[in-house]
């Protein structure tokens, strides 16, 4: 799971993390008990149907803004370590 | 004006004071830079270096908000003021523009004083998950304000602000609100732009302020709200926020829980909230009992569908645009996980654990689509309970402020301070907590939750219970401005 989430996690932190979870999903497995067959599913609770803006194209950031806060810079783009090291 | 009687003094009074030319806006933000320079409360991230300079207190004094000095929780963007989110790894982030909700306050005439402390990510109802160190209550040092906007919260409530920003997702606005002796509004979702929010989870996140009175909250409200064509779920309010005048509640229907408002609400605080129904009572309401038969479930279905937005919403924390990257990566997998590892605190890794558990395959069906579905059931509820009354009203928390240190072991302990404003949040309608007395001379809050898009309604019973209640937050203003309160000019 923290391969998944793309998280480095120390043996201590996995164990205690292991534990905790355990526990939390322990009280989150009683919504097991309810009858939800015939219930639709909530995955936004406003009413907003087609809230496009207009196809127009528009300024965007400066690429030096954008980069400014980069940890890492290259040749107007940013510096990643390389997939496959 | 003595720096005490500007002390004294409400947002929407300041402002006023401002327009009669009694009280100049220069001497407003300098009396609370000292204040705040002074904090001990460890409340803010960033504070202004010095007062707007005269072009700049000349633009705000001309707008409504009259130049008044305004707290903002660190997790709206600020053009070029650190905006981090109470994380290590956005630390010294500057984003390259503002929030909306912070720039039509700014256009209103508001003057940034400074960014407030709050739990990471939003992740949190005691403020102790901060990166840059837990905050404290002003009413009594030794115990937590309550989360996650809870340096917004003690900033208002000990006097460093005269009003804050906050966010609330499952109850960060209105808990950290009680705990503190203030007033706290999240308002109906989508009334609020949440463009330059950093994001904690997209459906339920909402905007609000955290003020001294219910006048002050429906000020901000009323220039905060509308429609944003950079946040399409942002909706259209119509009219104007009406600043509230009510002091009856003569034919309002009050409905009361049962589900939220019996069993684990702290003695003190039962008392407290039944001593307010009596009032409301007093002053013409009608108050009965109402169902929400599956807010008991309120609580679960939100710690799946919050940690799930939210694992995806962090996944943008990658050590590459922006923020954190851990040295030295022998390739970018190992960058990703190592600088996630380094950057993230205990709480979130535990919410991005839980969140990605929840999605994953073989286990959404059973996690995920059944918290959709719950919420479903919640929505309902409470729409069927306000064809019988016209506001729902509950304790805010349950329990008054505890000790610092005393739920951090565990997870569902802290998680059960949401258990009466997280409903609210699930079903996307407004709600207010007011101060509604002192149990064992600690603030208590009483919330009161109405239909989608009835905040004037809302502010308006809220108004009137205050007037009514007559809560005294000055203690926490004398007690809460530390070393500052002899230095004031």
């Amino acid at each position: 799971m923290a391969r998944l989430a793309r998280l480095a996690l120390s043996e201590e932190e996995v164990e205690l993390m292991a534990g905790e979870l355990s526990a939390v999903l322990d009280h989150i497995a009683r919504i097991g008990e309810l009858d939800l067959d015939s219930v639709p599913p909530t995955a936004h609770v406003v009413d907003v149907t087609g809230a496009l803006r207009p196809d127009e194209p528009r300024e965007s950031l400066p690429r030096e803004v954008a980069l400014a806060q980069a940890p890492a810079v290259s040749n107007d783009g940013f510096l990643v370590p390389s997939p496959q090291a | 004006m003595s720096a005490t009687d500007i002390l004294d003094l409400s947002g929407a009074q300041a402002a006023a004071a401002i327009g009669a030319g009694t009280l100049s806006a220069r001497e407003l933000f300098d009396a609370y830079l000292v204040r705040a320079r002074g904090d001990e409360l460890n409340c803010f991230t960033w504070l202004a270096e010095q007062a707007p300079d005269d072009a700049a207190i000349a633009a705000g004094s001309a707008g409504p908000l009259k130049a008044v000095p305004l707290a903002v929780k660190d997790l709206f963007c600020t053009e070029g003021v650190p905006s981090q989110s109470g994380s290590r790894i956005l630390e010294g982030y500057r984003p390259p523009y503002t929030a909306t909700a912070v720039a039509r306050l700014k256009d209103a005439g508001a003057a940034l004083l400074g960014k407030t402390n709050q739990d990471e990510f939003a992740m949190g109802s005691s403020n102790e998950n901060s990166a840059f160190g837990p905050v404290r209550n002003p009413w009594d040092r030794e115990r937590v304000p309550g989360g996650s906007s809870g340096g917004s919260a003690a900033a208002v409530a000990a006097g460093l602000a005269p009003w804050a920003l906050g966010t609330d997702t499952g109850g960060s606005i209105r808990q950290p609100a009680a705990l503190c002796g203030i007033v706290g509004c999240k308002p109906t979702y989508g009334a609020i732009s949440r463009y330059g929010m950093i994001a904690f989870a997209s459906s339920l996140d909402q905007a609000g302020p955290l003020t001294r009175d219910v006048t002050d909250a429906a000020l901000l409200l009323r220039h905060m709200v509308g429609r944003d064509p950079r946040d399409a779920t942002s909706l259209e309010w119509v009219g104007e926020v009406a600043l509230p005048r009510a002091e009856r509640l003569d034919g309002v229907r009050l409905g009361v829980p049962r589900e939220l408002t019996g069993e684990g609400i702290e003695g003190g605080v039962r008392d407290a909230f039944q001593a307010t129904l009596a009032r409301a009572e007093e002053l013409g309401a009608q108050v009965r009992d109402v169902a929400l038969a599956h807010a008991p479930h309120a609580l679960s279905a939100y710690y799946v569908l919050a940690p799930a937005e939210a694992s995806s919403n962090l996944a943008r924390f990658d050590g590459v645009r922006y923020g954190l990257r851990a040295p030295e990566a022998h390739d970018l997998l190992d960058m990703y996980t190592r600088t996630r590892h380094d950057g993230f605190g205990a709480e979130v890794k535990r919410r991005i654990m839980l969140g990605t558990y929840a999605l994953s395959a073989g286990y959404y069906d059973a996690y995920y689509g059944r918290a959709q579905r719950v919420r479903t059931k919640i929505a309902q509820d409470f729409a069927a309970a306000f064809a019988e009354v016209d506001l729902i009203v509950t304790p805010t928390s349950p329990t008054v402020a505890f000790r610092l240190g005393e739920k951090t072991r565990d997870p569902w302990a802290m998680y059960l301070n949401d258990f009466c404003t997280v409903p609210m949040s699930l079903a996307g309608i407004p709600a207010i907590s007011i101060p509604c007395g002192l149990s064992g001379g600690l603030p208590v809050g009483f919330q009161i939750a109405g239909p989608p898009f009835s905040e004037s309604r809302l502010l308006d019973a809220a108004h009137a219970l205050e007037r009514a209640i007559g809560f005294d937050g000055s203690p926490a203003r004398a007690r809460g401005a530390g070393a500052a309160s002899e230095s004031a000019p």
